[in-house]
């Protein structure tokens, strides 16, 4: 049956900013879907937010709409476009709640528009708590006891019957969130309550606990012709209890016997039957009692999800891109297997090697956060690794999380007395870093059984840490390390550097040991048929094995290294940034991606000529780069695309030999270094703010007395703003240095303090960020933002706007020059991201990085201008100049403003709703120089007022435009505030002030009530605080800033309550003025949507008509 | 740990450690593609003879069970997996697999590159093999064996084709397996009653039978017509079994026999070879044989497509498209077509007579190990010999 004719337009609704638990897996399947679509001769329309995604690209849809993902807007689009059809299953649940919304307004009802891959009934049913236990009871399944509940009443009437422990989870919300684990009434009521406000529907399923039990998971498909496959099996290594996200998870199940498969599999499909999904995929979660084998199905995603993608990248099988042939019409027989080339998509990939997904999570971004894992995934990224064992594969994902203590140890002695109980204590609750934890209790000589009882952890598993934890004792106890020795530990995911641990020499020396037996990784490949047939894709994993199959090539090759796990810092962004240089270099050159995050665009086996996945550690890229070698020449690597992992093995790997792309080592080295940046910046004439390191006390004290307060102050050799404070005195400071002091205290390392650097900070400053790309002759200036909130909140936190709103033309000049200079001093060959401070017209130098930026995709989405792809071909040695004659880059650059150019606005999206103090309270979520936001978005319009307020709707979901406003701000901002709350009264909101605020804005002339602060408490009759007022809903609009002292705890208070209520909060005083322009654009009626298409086209029309009045 | 080699025909050696007995064993090497159900694959008498490579790394890991082999032994001839369980971990298991390997005798080698092995047999074919440990690996001076003298040895063992080899597994005794009822309790009248001749057949092929109330007469390969017709039966039933179909002569002489009285039929993976040979059409040896459970087959009434597990070396070569006349005898046993195609190498995976009371299917519905995607076919069978379904005018379910 080929493809349906009756549709000739499909609307693709993307998944929105990159949050935790809706990660790039999302853009990864989106993009899958637009090509499909796109191959098809459909008219593709794609709504998404999110401008750091490879879908938005505009050669990926017909029409591309980065937009925010809400109701109001996708009508405007559906009025516009009218698309036959929506498909809403390859956006996580950001999409199918939008496809749901859609259908309640009425919207596909009026413009006639029909859901594909998944219907309405098909998505409540799987969704919602109650009819999809029925659904499980027809098909001959159980489902753990439950009741629904819409009140606190109702649910404490129902844990009498159910008892506690009991688990709660909202219906339709996604990753999990806001459900948990109650133990008693107290985090009944506090659990409940947060997920009936959580829960679009307001109802909260309460469950009978099966804490402790196995957890799988199957990845299905089925097509109109009612043909079901199991894509693929997951076995979570963290029983239940663990949200799967967070958990480590395997594939394919290692634990069940083929009848127990069997029955999770005839349940699964029953399930897919009966729920109706009939043109697409679906996951189910399942439970299994580990005493008896009792079956209980947890719950069924009617969509492409995480696991998904983690199930098409671990098998091969590419989930997303047969479910948008499916719902395009097509039967899963008439698609054919694109790894084999030979066979058929309707079949069930067998895999002959063991693939590990570990979590990656950010607690240290939130250290007030409750570190325990629960349902409500916390995670921000992940690694997979394939090995051909568990522990193989276990070791390089391990290792591929690259942060530090993410790998099994040996150090020191093993724990004993009351080190050993400690351990013994914490390992039943499921943190970061349980698995290490389990391993070393194991190492002590704790017994399987025990530690299977305490954790739940299947004891086959806790068996193979064992053996590792043997194979490791082996190792360093061998009289010496022959190739028999290391090949037992290499064959067990031990990596040089775990050996030379073991054996108290170094990764080199190991490495040079291993090679000079002639040990290295053989390379097998992901074929979905365990080398039935043979493989068409070089789609590869490294594994200590007797055979490898890297085919032998004539053309140079580029290896590409990507950024690995998704990290706050380093995201989607970075690997964006890695897939188009992928692109620009196909043809010319053989392109191979390196890279272990299972989540991404850059791991998808169409992206690269040639995929390794593998760990980006200096070992795993330096075996791949040997194997490269050997089967043809190649070119060199890239590695300033991928963010900071693959730039922090740049000088290693020149060092090795290997030849980098781009600006060299030693000039990233140089960028970072601060003596050798300042010599950069004082040839050019360049000011740059006063700094200077201290390592004790009495010596930040005369560093910050000289530079002057207020003062940056960060640890040396930190990424992403790690541990960087803004201190306005000496009191401030002297905390600060205590806090670095007890942290090397806990580190092992009293009483020594890492060196701290320390800036002047630029108070009131305006903070600029450019993108650049330099071929060593030229400079093309890619973009220049200008930040909304000042200096001093980290910039991949700041919202930023692109024209820079207010910068003049010869300010931007001067930004032109010294980006030039800098690029130039540098020796910059390729791109280059700046950090300016503007501060009474001195334009000063923050910070240089001679790498791929975290803008780099939103710069290209902006301007139309893929930078990433001009900068992959600067590095391959081609020139701006060729670039420009190859219509590849523009004539003109960001230097020259196009006055009718749209304004691009970038928004952060912040997670801290997903963690909670171990009193369950959000966490604070006041922004500093440490970033913390998880993705972005970016508004799109005329002017900036209209941007900011699409990108305020996309990241938050908008700001109100009535209702009551709370004011309440520092000392210092008191002046600046009077103008933005004057008129945002003037637009009909009703201020409400604490005493302080109120009595400025009084003597402006500016009316508010005055409401009790939260440290004076309740009134004698109880009068409520702001906080209370806050909590209740009655506010709409917070605007608080911080002050350094005093009123701390106030503000906490009110910050949290504000996240936890939903409702807009402003943190500075710039954000205020932006939001207030917002709201004015906001009231002004719908937004109009335009397409990047209609940008890029409006764009070229004005050069061209540029061009004619110049010449 | 104790050094063991595999040896193959063609010279290629592979090194790893004894796993199971210690000792020689030499058969036909072949691989199985399966992620779970080794226990069912071991146990499977289809595997006489054949030394069997696990191309899933992990081996063992839920130990060996009382419920799921499918016949009273290993039948196995050797195994070659890449990382045996050194513990089990299921609540059903009671012994690990090692222990029971060791226990039945059985040979096998494990940490070889199984990958690698199975690349070589798909391009080369299977062939023979041996595995060497213990005292077949060193010489009587204690010195490893020369790997000539290994190899001389493989080329001993008897090639596949032509083998005959279902009275080597067959059972000696008939024996019936009862009718059960939904509860799962014997049935006192069976809705029908099945002579199902034991070519090498797997426990849960009578087994699926019974739950659809059907009582199964076992007997033993060697069974004549009489033998089958002394159990008055509603139809008969061929199994899966070991061996090249071309040398069972007895069998399809009897299978003709049946063909002749218009006795309902229904035959399994060899019992499918046996029909296509009685119809008079060929058979020959797959390059390396379907040994898996996520074979895509077609259901060609249908357009279905179902998920199936295989064991076969050997398939049929009758026309793809369309009806065919049966080649024997001058077409007396009228049109047939191939009901079933495997959708990765369109294999024959069953034949459909139209007129007559037979069908047949390469893989196994049984599945055990495998999915229960072509559970109908036992519906299907039921149907035939209870007048409710007829498979010459109907297409599955």
């Amino acid at each position: 049956m080929p493809r349906r004719t009756d549709i000739s337009s499909v609307l693709v609704i993307g998944s929105g900013p990159i949050v935790i638990g809706q990660a790039c897996e999302f853009d990864y399947s989106g993009t899958q879907a637009c090509r499909v679509l796109k191959e098809e001769g459909l008219r593709v329309v794609l709504v998404n937010s999110n401008p750091a995604t490879i879908m938005t690209d505009p050669e990926f849809a017909d029409a591309t709409y980065v937009e925010p993902i809400t109701t109001e807007v996708l009508t405007s689009i559906i009025a516009k476009e009218r698309p036959d059809a929506i498909l809403p299953t390859l956006g996580g649940q950001t999409a199918l709640n939008a496809a749901i919304a859609l259908d309640e307004a009425g919207v596909l009802a009026k413009y006639d528009v029909e859901l594909i891959g998944a219907n309405i009934p098909a998505i409540q049913k799987g969704e919602d708590r109650e009819q999809f236990k029925q659904v499980v009871e027809v098909c001959g399944g159980e489902s753990a006891r439950s009741a629904i509940v819409h009140t606190i009443d109702d649910a404490l009437a129902a844990v009498e019957d159910l008892g506690y422990p009991v688990v709660v989870r909202p219906s339709f919300t996604m990753g999990g969130l806001g459900s948990g684990i109650a133990y008693d009434e107290d985090d009944l009521r506090r659990i409940v309550g947060q997920g009936l406000h959580y829960s679009p529907t307001t109802e909260v399923l309460l469950e009978e606990s099966i804490l402790g039990w196995k957890e799988y998971e199957l990845e299905l498909m089925r097509d109109k012709h009612d043909n079901v496959v199991v894509v693929c099996s997951i076995e979570n290594v963290d029983p239940v209890g663990v949200h799967t996200g967070d958990s480590v998870t395997v594939a394919p199940a290692l634990t069940l016997t083929d009848r127990e498969y069997q029955k999770l599999r005839d349940i699964g499909i029953a399930v897919i039957r009966e729920v109706g999904v009939d043109t697409g995929g679906c996951n189910i979660q399942f439970a299994v009692e580990p005493t008896t084998g009792r079956v209980v199905v947890i719950e069924m995603n009617p969509r492409v999800s995480r696991s998904s993608a983690l199930a098409s990248k671990a098998t091969g099988f590419p989930i997303a891109k047969i479910a948008a042939k499916l719902a395009v019409g097509y039967t899963l027989d008439e698609i054919p297997n694109d790894i084999t080339g030979s066979t058929p998509a309707s079949f069930e990939p067998t895999l002959d090697y063991v693939v590990v997904k570990v979590p990656r999570f950010a607690f240290e971004k939130f250290p007030a956060a409750d570190p325990t894992l629960t349902t409500t995934m916390k995670s921000v990224g992940e690694a997979m690794a394939l090995g051909r064992n568990f522990t193989e594969a276990l070791g390089k994902a391990m290792r591929s999380i690259d942060k530090k203590g993410s790998v099994f140890h040996w150090a020191g002695e093993p724990a004993t007395g009351e080190a050993l109980d400690a351990l013994l204590g914490t390992i039943g609750r499921p943190t970061e870093g349980r698995l290490i934890d389990v391993q070393q209790v194991l190492r002590a000589g704790v017994d399987v059984d025990e530690v299977y009882a305490l954790t739940g952890i299947d004891p086959w598993f806790l068996d193979q840490v064992q053996l590792i934890n043997e194979v490791a004792a082996e190792t360093a106890a061998a009289p010496a390390l022959t190739r028999e020795v290391l090949a037992h530990a290499k064959r067990h995911g031990l990596s040089d550097a775990q050996v030379a641990q073991l054996r108290g020499t170094t990764e080199d020396a190991v490495r040079g040991a291993r090679h000079a037996v002639g040990l290295r990784p053989v390379y097998k490949t992901v074929d979905t048929c365990a080398a039935e047939f043979a493989a068409l894709t070089p789609y590869h994993y490294s594994s200590y094995d007797e055979e490898t199959e890297v085919r032998p090539r004539e053309r140079p090759a580029i290896l590409i290294l990507g950024s690995g796990p998704n990290r706050i810092g380093q995201g989607i962004e970075f690997d964006y940034s890695c897939v188009h240089a992928a692109l620009a270099l196909k043809g010319e050159f053989e392109t191979v991606m390196v890279n272990c995050n299972p989540e991404t665009v850059s791991t998808d086996y169409d992206t690269s000529d040639r995929l390794y996945f593998e760990p980006l550690t200096f070992e795993d890229v330096l075996e791949v780069y040997h194997a490269e070698l050997a089967a043809g020449p190649v070119a060199g690597l890239i590695v300033t695309l991928g963010g900071q992992t693959p730039l922090s093995l740049a000088q290693r790997l020149a060092d090795a030999g290997l030849p980098i792309l781009g600006t060299p080592p030693s000039a990233i080295d140089a960028a970072e270094d601060r003596g050798e940046f300042g010599k950069v910046l004082e040839a050019a004439g360049l000011p740059a703010p006063a700094f200077g390191t201290a390592t004790t006390l009495a010596g930040a004290r005369e560093t910050a007395r000289r530079i002057g307060f207020p003062v940056l102050v960060r640890p040396s050799y930190v990424l992403g703003g790690r541990g960087m404070e803004i201190v306005y005195d000496e009191h401030q400071l002297a905390e600060y240095v205590q806090r670095a002091l007890d942290n090397a205290a806990d580190g092992g390392r009293a009483g020594t303090l890492p060196p701290l650097l320390i800036d002047r900070f630029l108070d009131d400053a305006i903070e600029i960020d450019v993108d650049a790309l330099f071929d060593g002759e030229e400079l093309f200036l890619g973009g220049v933002m200008e930040h909304i909130e000042e200096a001093g909140i980290h910039s991949g936190d700041s919202a930023c706007a692109l024209p820079p709103v207010t910068l003049s033309t010869s300010e931007l000049e001067r930004i032109r020059l010294s980006t030039e200079a800098i690029a130039r001093g540098v020796g910059v060959r390729g791109l280059l991201n700046i950090q300016f401070a503007l501060v009474s017209d001195v334009l000063y130098v923050l910070e240089a990085n001679p790498r791929a930026s975290r803008t780099v995709p939103f710069v290209s989405k902006a301007t139309g201008v893929s930078l990433a792809k001009a900068a992959a071909l600067v590095m391959a040695g081609r020139s701006i100049a060729d670039l420009r004659a190859a219509g590849l880059l523009p004539v003109q650059d960001a230097s020259v403003l196009d006055l009718d150019s749209p304004v691009a606005v970038k928004e952060a999206v912040l997670p801290f709703k997903r963690f909670r103090t171990a009193d369950g309270v959000v966490v604070d979520t006041v922004l500093g120089p440490e970033m913390r936001s998880t993705g972005e978005v970016m508004g799109f319009d005329v002017d900036f007022p209209t941007a900011f307020a699409k990108s305020q709707e996309a990241a938050f979901g908008g700001l109100p435009t009535s209702g009551t406003a709370f004011i309440s701000v520092a000392d210092r901002d008191k002046r600046s505030i009077v103008f933005p709350v004057k008129r945002l009264a003037e637009l009909g909101f009703e201020i409400l002030a604490t005493e302080g605020t109120a009595a400025v804005l009084h003597r402006s002339g500016i009316r508010s009530r005055v409401v009790r602060k939260y440290s004076s408490g309740r009134g004698v009759d109880g009068e409520p605080t702001i906080v209370d007022l806050i909590t209740a809903g009655d506010v709409d609009i917070v605007v608080n800033t911080p002050s350094g002292q005093g009123a701390r705890a106030d503000g906490y208070e009110i910050r949290a309550a504000t996240t936890a209520a939903d409702k807009a909060i402003v943190t500075t005083v710039q954000q205020l003025g932006a939001a207030v322009q917002a709201i004015e654009a906001a009231q002004a009626g719908p937004f109009t949507v335009t397409s990047l298409q209609e940008h890029d086209a409006a764009a070229d029309q004005r050069r061209a008509q540029a061009a004619v009045v110049t010449a | 740990m104790t050094d063991a080699v595999l040896v193959l025909e063609d010279g290629r050696t592979f090194a790893g450690q004894a796993y199971g007995a210690t000792g020689r064993t030499l058969g036909e090497i072949v691989f199985n593609t399966g992620m779970t159900g080794y226990q069912e694959t071991l146990t499977d008498p289809s595997y006489h003879r054949q030394i069997v490579v696990m191309t899933a790394p992990h081996i063992g890991n839920t130990g060996v069970n009382d419920e799921d082999p499918e016949s009273g032994r290993i039948w196995v001839a050797g195994y070659v997996v890449r990382d045996p369980a050194r513990r089990s971990s299921s609540w059903r298991a009671r012994r690990t697999l090692d222990e029971e390997l060791d226990a039945q005798g059985v040979v096998g080698i494990s940490g070889v590159d199984t990958r690698a092995l199975t690349r070589h047999l798909r391009e080369r074919g299977v062939m023979r093999a041996g595995v060497f440990s213990g005292d077949a690996l060193v010489g009587p001076e204690g010195d490893r064996r020369p790997v000539d003298e290994l190899l001389d040895e493989v080329l001993t063992a008897p090639a596949m084709v032509g083998a005959d080899l279902a009275g080597e597994v067959s059972t000696d005794e008939p024996y019936v397996v009862e009718a059960l009822g939904p509860d799962g309790t014997p049935l006192d009248t069976p809705v029908a009653t099945v002579a199902a001749v034991d070519l090498g057949i797997k426990a849960m092929t009578p087994q699926r039978l019974a739950e659809r109330g059907v009582r199964v007469h076992v007997l033993p390969s060697t069974s004549t017509i009489d033998d089958v017709l002394a159990t008055q039966p509603d139809g008969v039933f061929f199994s899966n079994g070991p061996g090249d179909p071309s040398a069972a002569t007895h069998e399809v002489e009897l299978l003709r026999d049946v063909l002749d009285r218009r006795i309902p039929f229904f035959g399994i993976c060899y019992g499918n070879q046996l029909l296509g040979r009685a119809l008079g059409y060929g058979t020959y040896k797959l390059g390396y044989g379907h040994r898996g459970v996520n074979q895509p087959v077609i259901d060609r009434a249908t357009g279905k497509v179902e998920i199936t597990a295989h064991n076969h070396g050997f398939a049929v070569d009758a026309p793809l498209d369309g009806e065919s006349t049966a080649p024997h005898d001058g077409g007396r046993y009228g049109r047939v077509v191939v009901s079933h195609v495997d959708l990765n190498d369109d294999v024959v995976e069953g034949l459909r007579a139209l007129d007559l009371p037979a069908f047949s299917v390469q893989y196994h519905p049984e599945a055990a190990a495998g999915p229960h995607d072509a559970a109908y076919l036992f519906d299907r069978f039921v149907g035939l010999m209870t007048g409710t379904d007829d498979p010459t005018t109907k297409g599955a379910a």
